[in-house]
């Protein structure tokens, strides 16, 4: 007991307290401390993981023997141009555009009224809906989705009820994006997809949107701006760092979703999925990286766009 | 009403209250054209809440507010010819210094060119001549103090409202913007309304100055009349400082029992024996309680023989002869002449 009390606080200076002066008379010795850890995950793991990919994607799967060859080339990617794959990119970077054009208009309604008018326990409240989805397990409430949009489901029934079906029937009518029921079409896969990305769009968009000082608005109210000109020349520009970030979230995460195309949709496929298939049951491991590289070129374009627009300007 | 061509501003039995938070409290009052008029009074007195409501960010929950002669009740902000210099200046982070300043011209529809013109000029007057190209957090504080000024003036309000507009500056850029906003004030001419918690800032700058307390004003006078005679106790303690007798002790030096109070400065002091006050003027004896050393000036606290304390300031003419030991604990003799004294009404806002 008192030796440990001494070691602690006492005249002698305890080893604890020793090691404690060494390091705070060296503050890049601690900073080394604390990144080599991360440092080596990212470094090692994860980006040493994505050259792995980025190098097998250079190798091709020989047609008759069905073995790797390990010898550079882009045929891999040449495969990747054909009719068929160009098909399954394009649908994937359309639902990706379209997800993440419809989070953001739910999105920025619901982020500014959290951010500028909803009190202490509206916003808690605000807080926990937005985010309680994502306690849940991913695919249970994709599977919640698949039975509330089938044919016999529960969005049938109400809509039925409420003698509305005539506007399901008018969805599922169109052309591409309709299908025999909600749980079979775009239009279906599109909701689920929305559904489980909005927390990542509703949270950026609040954050950009809290930092707006009620006074810029009330200074652009005083310069003679009407409402509706306050809110285009100043609160949108400075909430798109926010829409960036969040549009950042929904859209590449739609990318490399294959479970939601999976067990929701028209079952054609997208990128996922494809890498999902390519990897297991086909074994084309080269084909299935260069499918995944598809959404990282897709994603440092889409990046470069939105710098381009000035997206982060006002960071 | 009020004559539409000298007043600015009219106060008519004004109130705003937040539940049961008077902000303001049944104001009345006018401010002329042209004029350099202050609000003074602690935070929480209702000063910001006077501009705001002048500025059309708050509704009077009673009473009515003119500005120009023209009734302000139900006009949004936008649709005033008022505009304001803020606290945090507020300037929009996204837009350059010179889209700042143009910004009132831009939403007016006036062409790019002539708004870029004007801004420029703008920025001339405020000394920032060639920095419109610049972004907002490139700016030291002095600096964008001044874009916000540039910018609420570009349009030429008929009134200029500043809500502490030198709050977040160091001392010596504060000295320098009361003198440059006073120059600006009579180039431009029209009328400056000041909000401040600083006494100093009020006096040196102001044609009148009010002092506010809980949604009250005390008083409204010029910066002499408002130091040299305070209306109530509330105004000669916050303005200057406070030295207020009241009781027994003011009863005996004024032969009335009422509170009075004396500017520390105006008082001369001496050690006990080495002078005598003149006749006909008011002299009391105490004991030095404790001294601060100012640098141009020292203060000293002196314990009255008859209960209660006065403030004495003296000019260091003669350097710092005064030392806290020799002079500690030593019986004085303070004197004043009789028409320094001013007697007090309690705080109009009660207490």
């Amino acid at each position: 007991m008192t030796a440990a009390t001494v070691n602690g606080s006492g005249t002698a200076p305890g080893t604890l307290r020793r090691l404690s002066t060494y390091l705070y008379l060296r503050p890049r010795l601690v900073l080394m401390l604390l990144l080599v850890p991360p440092l080596l995950w990212l470094g090692v793991i994860y980006l040493g993981s994505l050259f792995a990919l980025l190098a097998q994607s250079f190798f091709y799967v020989d047609d008759f023997s069905g073995l790797t060859v390990y010898e550079p080339t882009l045929r891999t990617y040449a495969e990747l141009f054909r009719a068929a794959n160009i098909t399954i990119i394009l649908r994937t970077v359309m639902m990706a555009g379209v997800v993440t054009l419809i989070s953001a208009a739910i999105a920025f309604p619901l982020a500014y009224y959290m951010a500028r008018y909803a009190g202490v326990r509206a916003k808690a409240f605000f807080y926990l809906a937005v985010m309680l989805p994502l306690w849940s397990n991913y695919l249970v409430r994709v599977y919640a989705w698949k039975l509330i949009l089938a044919k016999e489901g529960a969005l049938t029934w109400i809509f039925d009820k409420i003698h509305m079906s005539w506007l399901i029937d008018g969805m599922l009518a169109l052309p591409v994006v309709g299908g025999p029921s909600l749980s079979s079409s775009y239009i279906g896969t599109c909701v689920v997809f929305v559904y489980i990305w909005l927390p990542f769009m509703v949270l950026p968009i609040q954050a950009a949107l809290e930092r707006v000082p009620r006074s810029l608005l009330e200074a652009s109210a005083d310069l003679g701006a009407k409402p509706a000109e306050t809110f285009r020349k100043v609160i949108v520009p400075l909430s798109i760092p926010g829409i960036a970030a969040g549009s950042i979230f929904t859209f590449s995460l739609t990318l490399g979703d294959y479970i939601i195309p999976n067990l929701v949709g028209s079952s054609r496929p997208f990128i996922g999925m494809v890498v999902y298939a390519q990897q297991g049951t086909a074994g084309n491991l080269p084909l299935a990286a260069a499918f995944a590289m598809v959404p990282v070129i897709v994603m440092a374009g889409y990046l470069a766009l939105a710098k381009r627009f000035g997206a982060f300007d006002a960071l | 009403m009020t004559d539409a061509t000298s007043t600015a501003v009219s106060f008519r039995q004004v109130s705003r209250h937040y539940g049961d938070v008077r902000a303001a409290d049944n104001l009345t009052f006018d401010i002329a054209d042209g004029e350099f008029f202050s609000m003074l009074g602690p935070s929480g007195s209702g000063k910001t809440t006077c501009l705001r409501l002048i500025a059309g960010f708050e509704q009077p929950t009673s009473g009515d507010v003119f500005i120009h002669g023209k009734l302000m009740t139900g006009v949004p902000p936008y649709d005033r010819d008022v505009n304001t210099v803020f606290q945090d200046y507020a300037l929009f982070p996204h837009m350059t210094i010179g889209d700042n300043v143009a910004y009132g011209p831009m939403i007016r529809g006036v062409p790019r060119e002539e708004r870029q013109r004007r801004a420029e000029e703008m920025l001339s007057m405020v000394a920032l001549g060639g920095l419109g190209g610049r972004k907002p957090s490139q700016l030291s504080g002095g600096q964008r103090q001044r874009v916000a000024l540039a910018r609420a003036l570009i349009n030429q309000p008929s009134v200029l409202l500043l809500d502490e507009p030198l709050g977040a500056l160091d001392l010596k850029l504060r000295e320098q913007m009361q003198v440059e906003l006073k120059s600006i004030q009579r180039r431009v001419g029209i009328t400056f309304i000041y909000v401040t918690h600083d006494q100093g800032e009020a006096l040196s700058m102001s044609d009148r100055v009010a002092v506010f307390n809980k949604g009250c004003i005390e008083q409204i006078g010029s910066p002499t009349e408002i130091y040299e005679h305070p209306a109530t106790t509330f105004v000669a303690g916050f303005v200057g400082i406070s030295n207020i007798l009241s009781g027994p002790v003011a009863a005996t030096i004024q032969g009335a029992p009422r509170a009075f109070s004396i500017r520390p400065e105006k008082i001369t002091m001496a050690f006990e024996g080495d002078a005598a006050p003149p006749s006909g003027s008011c002299a009391v004896r105490g004991t030095i309680d404790s001294l601060l050393y100012l640098g141009a000036a020292t203060r000293f606290n002196v314990a009255l023989n008859d209960g209660g304390e006065l403030t004495v300031i003296e000019q260091n003419r003669a350097g710092g002869n005064r030392s806290v030991s020799a002079t500690q604990g030593r019986p004085v003799i303070l004197w004043w002449e009789r028409g320094h004294m001013q007697a007090m009404a309690d705080s109009a806002a009660g207490s």
